[in-house]
């Protein structure tokens, strides 16, 4: 994704450079028309996106970094109040608390995601009967997962004394129940983003299907072991892929809202354990109609996000390889 | 992924490790199933996954719905919203594909950027604007907040999706079609439509499915319990019912999510395979 932002071909000569003042030759003349042409076909077409993008995001941005000067409720007129709003966030002690509620939902489920869908990915990369299959099955949790359904089955299945304690129990593990648990309650929102691992295995093994096989063949002629063929061969080989699916995990999973929102019936407890940071703002927004308050903590949001794709785009200057004939 | 012939040993301890990952991950689904049609007081804390003597009435309350209003209002609701979601988010990505694929003019590069910077957005960094809007316009409490962005390609994910397969049609049919008089709408609705069937149809579910399971919009855009999609009233249901009708709770859950598995059943091929395309061919 990140060469297709940049890789277009650079043939996009909108303004022709310096064009001679001399009569235009009939041919040139029809270029330029049709260029003007297809410049107007373009606009028309993207009309939609221009005005989404304008009227539902960009707009809408710059409302909301205004409004995060203001003390807004909705009802009476926005007052400004300056970078009060921004102080207070500092010493709100559950905002503080979202972020490091947040922080460590991303930092547990987009590892343990990854981990899980590239070692499956490559169980199933190799040819067996019913690959297809397993391939399917390991894939529909990723659209069943953002459900209500799902998180009320996961409350369920988690719940005290229900049917995950047992189970542990019975094999002599406690852990003193996992909804009312403030030290379990997040691992079970860990535990269901990592139960749709399927989306991100099925990029992975896309991507293991590229890697060419003399690769392998080779390292084995030269006695590489299992681990040396994955650390030299596999991961610099699906690097874009794996680059690409953390990125998209990691976004996404700041993203979250149903699930803590469903199984802490909407306070993010117990003992603000849950309080995903999507889970305050629509507390401080839809609850407390805070709205300017709100409109600064998602420009915090924004903000924080972008410093975390900015530091991944980063990495990925270092870590990712791309091999000469993969490009377009 | 190596070619030699797997050893037996080896073949059988693949199909175990798949067996027993495949049992962990249908777990919770099967548990569910299983659960919808087990009597109230036995379900919680029931490890068993099929029931001894499975009963309908969970189904049969959950069916009443709540505060007079049938589940099939709810599911009515959201099947409407899905279907116009559909039809809004393919034909503006589709437009908008096309410019970004096929179309040369200024500042399409810059606004490319801009399209996947969306992408990487946290959604609800503009709802409270989103929602002020809308509010203004007195347009809370119906379904144009909830549709308008549709129609609007502001999900970047399916123009991405289709611009990546805009890209590998060959140029050649542009140029035929423009020397058989085509405009650029021609070309569009003769040539470039017809070929990303498939990038549509992908688009498509992936649409449906995550308008049917949207909870965060109508949380925040709807009031009446008549309006409501069958994310927002499960979850009212919840609130209302937890501990007092698990059983129709959980039936209720099951009804909720049959269409989106008949969906994955129907076009798990397609989803898979428009799964892959996004991430490569970059």
């Amino acid at each position: 994704m990140v060469r297709t932002a940049q890789g277009t071909p650079s043939s996009h000569s909108s303004g022709d450079p310096a064009a001679p003042p001399a009569a235009p030759t009939p041919a040139k003349r029809a270029r330029r028309l049709r260029r003007g042409r297809e410049g107007a076909a373009g606009y028309a077409f993207l009309s939609p996106w221009i005005l989404g993008f304008l009227g539902l995001t960009l707009g809408p941005m710059l409302a909301s970094l205004y409004l995060s000067f203001t003390d807004y409720n909705l009802f009476t007129a926005p007052s400004w109040v300056g970078l009060d709003n921004y102080r207070r966030l500092f010493g709100d002690d559950q905002w503080l608390q979202s972020i490091r509620v947040t922080a460590a939902y991303v930092v547990l489920a987009v590892p343990l995601k990854l981990a899980l869908a590239l070692a499956v990915a490559m169980l199933l990369a190799s040819p067996h009967r019913g690959q297809g299959l397993y391939r399917s099955a390991f894939y529909a949790p990723s659209l069943l997962g953002a459900s209500v359904s799902v998180a009320l089955v996961w409350r369920a299945l988690f719940s005290d004394d229900a049917v995950v304690d047992r189970i542990l129990r019975s094999v002599g593990i406690e852990t003193g129940g996992w909804v009312g648990n403030p030290d379990f309650a997040l691992l079970l929102l860990v535990l269901l983003a990592v139960w749709q691992f399927g989306a991100p295995m099925v990029i992975f093994l896309a991507g293991l299907k590229q890697v060419p096989n003399q690769y392998y063949e080779a390292a084995e002629v030269d006695g590489a072991g299992w681990w040396h063929r994955f650390r030299n061969i596999t991961l610099p080989m699906i690097s874009p892929v794996l680059f690409f699916n953390l990125l998209l995990e990691t976004v996404n999973s700041f993203q979250v809202f149903t699930a803590s929102f469903v199984i802490s019936g909407g306070t993010g407890g117990p003992a603000g354990s849950t309080l995903i940071y999507t889970l305050y703002l629509y507390q401080q927004g839809f609850t407390h109609y805070q709205m300017g308050y709100a409109s600064a903590m998602a420009w915090m949001l924004i903000l924080g996000a972008g410093l975390v794709v900015a530091a991944l785009f980063r990495m990925s200057r270092t870590m990712v390889f791309y091999s000469g004939d993969e490009g377009r | 992924m190596r070619s030699s012939a797997a050893t037996w040993p080896r073949r059988v301890l693949w199909h175990a490790l798949a067996l027993a990952l495949l049992g962990l991950i249908m777990y919770p689904l099967v548990w569910v199933a299983g659960a919808s049609a087990t009597p109230t007081n036995d379900i919680v804390g029931n490890t068993q996954l099929l029931p001894a003597r499975p009963v309908a009435d969970n189904f049969a309350r959950a069916m009443e719905g709540m505060a007079g209003i049938s589940v099939w209002r709810f599911l009515y609701n959201s099947l409407l919203l899905a279907v116009l979601t559909v039809a809004g988010t393919v034909a503006s990505s589709a437009l908008a594909a096309y410019a970004f694929a096929r179309l040369r003019f200024r500042g399409r590069n810059a606004m490319f950027v801009l399209m996947i910077g969306t992408l990487l957005m946290p959604f609800h960094a503009v709802i409270i604007p989103q929602y002020i809007i809308f509010q203004q316009l007195g347009l809370v409490d119906t379904y144009v907040p909830l549709l308008l962005g549709k129609f609007l390609a502001t999900e970047a994910f399916f123009v991405f999706l289709m611009v990546q397969f805009m890209r590998q049609l060959p140029r050649e049919l542009d140029q035929a079609a423009r020397i058989d008089g085509c405009g650029y709408w021609g070309i569009f609705w003769h040539v470039i439509a017809p070929l990303s069937r498939p990038a549509f149809g992908t688009a498509a579910i992936f649409a449906f499915i995550w308008s049917w399971n949207d909870l965060f919009a109508p949380l925040i855009y709807l009031n009446t319990p008549e309006k409501f999609p069958i994310p927002l009233a499960l979850r009212m249901y919840a609130d209302q019912t937890s501990t007092s009708d698990f059983g129709a709770m959980i039936a209720m859950s099951v009804i909720a999510l049959v269409p989106v598995v008949l969906f994955f059943l129907a076009f798990q091929r397609l989803l898979v395979q428009g799964m892959a395309t996004t991430g490569l061919k970059g």
